[in-house]
Order: structure tokens, then C-alpha cells, then sequence
């Protein structure tokens, strides 16, 4: 035990702390935000379009809504080291190249919408139907509604949600070091699994653990401070 | 004028077809302030929500002005919502949005310049008293001043009908009264329709000018507010009328003895007996013959019904003794009339 912490073990760790943990900690950061902005972009109207479907404020066919659950629901089902196989000819395609840290965003992607989607769905769903009605009565037009009503008075829900969805995608990019993704994931993986040093995982362990809880602590702290609604009023 | 003619609504539920609504004609003139009364289920929200079609009625037509709701588009009748505006029971404001920018809600749908908008907010929360309000948002507010936020939004894009749908339902009675005293203030400026939706008698008997009554989805009985309340024929009516089950049953008058129906709308009487100084300022014995009244804050709300033995001179004296007191309304009733 005493041999594991030995003066040379902790200088070999402090030597790769110092060259690759920046870039890996830059890596994982990035990663995490484009692919949480993508998931966003594709997952928000998907969410918005099953609710406002579904409360039939946009006319569309059940049919679609269906097969659009489907989907959701299918690509939610997918183990996401499979997943990240399976996507490989997409990523090439997107990408030029499936392994490295660009790379791992389309799989995080596709990954994250669909869990987006039902996020934004939920938080939507919050939402008191009479204040649709409100809107109604005063003649908004059905994309009035998603922007001016539905959207705006669910930003404290989606804004929690949200941090759940960026942590989730910040763990599934440390798990995309299997297959050449960068960041602290490939470190952990690299130093801890293939090469024993699990002072080195430990480490990147510790660094995912705290950029967690900076994600966890500031979407609460932003998701409470724009709520205008008092929280010992429900 | 809003004229409703020969219309029905059915619900297709899972469980067979529900008539919500058969039949109801109504013609309400400009400026009126129109009461639809009814019990829970009597399909009142229903019809409001007819009204601006919200709810497409199975058969027959609103008009407004002349122009037939049922026969627009989608794209009209989101135009002529905007004349159409309607508060509710539980407010229904945005709640992330400030008081101001809850006003201006209907006026960014109808593309108003943003600095308009917001001048004209200024001035419609100073009309319903919150001028001070700038700032704040809704749940920082009471009740009442949360129906206030929503008057002053209603209001904003210059409507000439407001549909008010249990607008104080949620309300206190002291509210309530500030509430209508509102609304019947801005009809006067501004020369609104107004149309009350309530379970409310008082609401009814404190702003209305007529009065139907709905009952089963259907018009029970309709006519101006002194007609219905001083002689209801019908069952609904007589239900409404009489407070806690009270009905003509019960109510079999000699022929020497009259029915004066007592409201109190937030009268200073809960400390001195009404009643008893009537009887001896006047030497009028009445006897209470049913009462559903409450003190709140040292002001009465409720109703009385009180008989009088003696002939119509005396009756007609207690009357308006009674009248003479602020916020108290008296009416002779006839049961079998």
C-alpha cells in the first residue's frame, strides 16, 4: 500500500497532472457544451412539438406525434457504447473521422436529444393549461403561444432540467474515452484501466466529480434566481 | 350587441354524448352589464367560453355587432378576440413576467409598437389603482390585486366586451366588492359590455343590470335583475333566490303578509340590530324569516328574508327604511306570484 503512494508514483502523477489534465479538463468542458447545445437544438422543438401537439395548440397528425415517441423512446433504449458504434458511419460522414474529442460529439448528440426532448416535455407539461387559455382568448396565434407563454413561463423547470441534461452528457462523454474521445474520460480510462495508475484516475475522477457539481450548482442557483414565482408559494 | 341564438354544445366523451349547453337564445345590448348565474355543471363556462369561441358550438350562432363568430377563420377570429377580452377566476397571469409586461401581453400578440405598449400599461394600472406596481410581479400580489393586473390586461387592447368568468370567485367578499365596484367603473368610462359569469347571487344583485339564469344548459329564466330576484318562476331561480332550501314550499304567505328580501353588500350593520331598530324607529314588526349573513371586518355580506303582516303601505315602509341604509338592497319578493 505504502509502495502505491510512493514518492516516484506521485511524481509520475503529478508530471501527467501538469501536461494533460488542462487540456483534458478543457476537453471534457467543451465537448460537454457543444453537445448539450446541439441536444438543445434538436431536443427543444421535438419537446415542444409533442406538447403542443398533443394539447392540440399545433395541428399535428396523432400519427406523427406517434412515430416521433417511437423514435424517442428507441433511441433512449440504445446502451450509449453501442450507440456510439452504431452511429460510427454517421460520425465519419459528419466528422471526416469517428475517433478524437470532435468526434465523440455526434454520438453524445444523438445521444442527448431524445433525453432532451423528454425534459422539455416534462417541464412543458408543468405548465397551468388555463394560462393557454388565457392566451387563446386574447388571440395569440399557436407560435405566440410556444415563445410568449409556454416556453418563457417554464424557464425555471427547463433550466433544471437542463443542468440534469448537461450532467448526464458530461458523463457520457468521459465514458466516450473507450473509443478515442478525449478529456479526463480518455485519461481515467487510459492511466487507470490500461496502465494501473489509479492515482491518475482517482484524480480525473475527482476533476468530473467537481465539474458536476459546478454544472449542478450553478443551473440550481440560476433556475431558482429567475423563478418570480416565491418558493414558499407553490 | 352580443346576440346568441339557438345555441347547443355536446361533449364527446368516452362515456356517450354530453349536452353541455341546448338551446340557449340571449340578445345582451351594448353596454349592459349582463349576469349569467347558475349552480356548478349549469354549464355557464361553457357558454362564456361560446361566446369568443373558445368552445365551437355544436349548433346555432353568436353575433357581435352583427358579424356571425362561427362563420370566421381561424386568423379572424384571433382579430376579433382582441375586442373580445375575458378575466378569470384564478387571474391567470404570467407569472415570470412583471405587472407591466403582463399588460402589454395582448398588445405584443396584436404587433404594437413596444414604447406604446408600455405607455399604455402605465396608464391602465393607474386606471385599476396599481400605478405603484411597476416593478413587481404577480405572486408578490393579493388577490385582488392580481384581478386587477388582469382587468388593466383585458383592457389593453381597447375591447368593447369584457367576459368576466368567475372573476371573483376566488376573492373575499370586501375584494369582491372593490373588484366590481372596478369593473362597473371602467364600463361607465369607457363603455364596455360586460358579461358575469358567477355562482354568486351577489355578485348578480351588485352589478347587474340583467340577469339569465342558466340551469341544466339550458335558460331557466331571463330578464332584468329587480324582475328575477323580486319574483323568480322558475325552479332555479327560486333556488337562488331562497337562501339554505328555502322554497315556495315553505313560503306559503297569508294574505296579509309580505316577503322583503334583505341584501347586505359590505353594510356597517353587523354591530347594531337592524331588524329590531327598524321595529321600533318605525313600529314595523317583521320577522326574520331566513338568513344566510357574515361578518367580515365589521361589514355584513349575505342575505335575510323578512315577513311583514300588515298591508302593502307598511311593507313598502320598511322597504325603504331599509334602502335608506348604505350598501343594503331590499326588494319585496312574491313567492306565488
Amino acid at each position: 500500500m505504502l509502495e502505491f503512494f510512493s514518492s516516484e508514483e506521485v511524481q509520475k502523477t503529478i508530471e501527467i497532472f501538469v501536461n494533460e489534465f488542462p487540456m483534458a479538463i478543457w476537453e471534457t468542458i467543451y465537448v460537454t457544451v457543444v453537445s448539450t447545445f446541439f441536444a438543445v437544438v434538436i431536443g427543444l422543438p421535438l419537446g415542444v412539438i409533442l406538447v403542443a401537439g398533443d394539447k392540440k395548440i399545433l395541428k399535428i397528425p396523432s400519427g406523427f406525434l406517434h412515430v416521433l415517441n417511437v423514435i424517442i423512446n428507441l433511441l433512449r433504449s440504445i446502451p450509449f457504447l453501442i450507440l456510439m458504434i452504431m452511429v460510427f458511419p454517421l460520425t465519419r460522414l459528419i466528422v471526416g473521422t469517428v475517433v478524437g474529442t470532435v468526434a465523440s460529439i455526434v454520438p453524445l448528440v444523438i445521444a442527448a436529444f431524445p433525453f432532451v426532448a423528454r425534459l422539455v416535455e416534462t417541464s412543458l407539461r408543468e405548465l397551468d393549461p388555463n394560462i393557454v387559455e388565457m392566451a387563446q382568448s386574447m388571440g395569440a396565434k399557436p407560435i405566440q403561444i410556444i415563445v410568449k407563454v409556454m416556453i418563457p413561463e417554464s424557464i425555471p423547470s427547463l433550466l433544471s432540467n437542463l443542468t440534469t441534461a448537461m450532467t448526464t452528457i458530461l458523463g457520457y462523454s468521459a465514458m466516450s474515452g473507450i473509443i478515442g474521445g478525449g478529456g479526463l474520460g480518455k485519461i481515467a480510462i487510459n492511466y487507470g484501466y490500461y496502465r494501473y495508475r489509479y492515482l491518475v484516475m482517482l484524480l480525473a475522477v475527482v476533476f468530473l466529480i467537481l465539474l458536476v457539481q459546478i454544472i449542478q450548482t450553478v443551473g440550481t442557483h440560476l433556475s431558482t434566481r429567475l423563478d418570480r414565482r416565491p418558493r414558499d408559494r407553490a | 350587441m352580443i346576440e346568441i341564438k339557438n345555441l347547443s354544445k355536446t361533449f364527446t366523451t368516452k362515456s356517450g354524448d354530453v349536452e353541455a349547453l341546448k338551446n340557449i337564445s340571449l340578445t345582451i345590448p351594448d353596454g349592459e352589464i349582463y349576469g349569467i348565474i347558475g349552480m356548478s355543471g349549469a354549464g355557464k363556462s361553457t357558454l362564456v367560453r361560446c361566446i369568443n369561441m373558445l368552445e365551437r358550438p355544436t349548433e346555432g350562432s353568436v353575433l357581435i355587432d352583427g358579424v356571425n363568430l362561427s362563420k370566421l377563420s381561424e386568423a379572424q377570429l384571433r382579430q376579433e378576440r382582441q375586442k373580445i377580452t375575458m378575466i378569470f377566476q384564478d387571474f391567470n397571469l404570467l407569472m415570470q413576467r412583471n405587472c407591466p409586461k403582463n399588460v402589454c401581453f395582448p398588445l405584443e400578440l396584436a404587433g404594437v409598437k413596444k414604447s406604446e405598449a408600455v405607455k399604455r400599461a402605465t396608464e391602465l394600472l393607474e386606471i385599476v389603482g396599481l400605478a405603484d406596481k411597476a416593478k413587481n410581479y404577480p405572486a408578490q400580489l393579493s388577490g385582488g390585486q392580481q384581478q386587477r393586473v388582469a382587468i388593466a390586461r383585458a383592457l389593453a387592447t381597447h375591447p368593447k366586451i369584457l367576459l368576466c368568468d368567475e372573476a371573483t370567485s376566488a376573492l373575499d367578499p370586501q375584494t369582491t366588492h372593490s373588484i366590481l365596484s372596478l369593473i362597473r367603473d371602467v364600463r361607465d368610462r369607457l363603455g364596455l359590455t360586460v358579461i358575469v359569469i358567477t355562482h354568486q347571487m351577489s355578485v348578480v344583485e351588485e352589478i347587474c343590470g340583467r340577469v339569465a339564469i342558466l340551469d341544466g344548459g339550458e335558460v331557466a329564466e331571463e330578464g332584468s335583475v329587480n324582475e328575477v330576484f323580486s319574483a323568480p318562476k322558475s325552479e332555479a331561480a327560486k333556488r337562488l333566490v331562497y337562501p339554505d332550501g328555502y322554497t315556495t314550499e315553505v313560503l306559503s304567505p297569508s294574505p296579509d303578509e309580505y316577503f322583503i328580501r334583505v341584501v347586505y353588500n359590505g353594510a356597517e350593520v353587523s354591530k347594531t340590530p337592524l331588524i329590531a331598530q327598524m321595529a321600533m324607529d318605525k313600529n314595523i314588526p317583521a320577522s326574520i324569516r331566513s338568513a344566510s349573513t357574515r361578518s367580515i371586518g365589521g361589514k355584513a355580506y349575505g342575505n335575510m328574508l323578512l315577513s311583514v303582516t300588515g298591508d302593502e303601505a307598511l311593507a313598502n315602509e320598511a322597504i325603504s327604511y331599509l334602502r335608506e341604509i348604505p350598501d343594503v338592497i331590499a326588494e319585496e319578493v312574491r313567492p306565488n306570484a
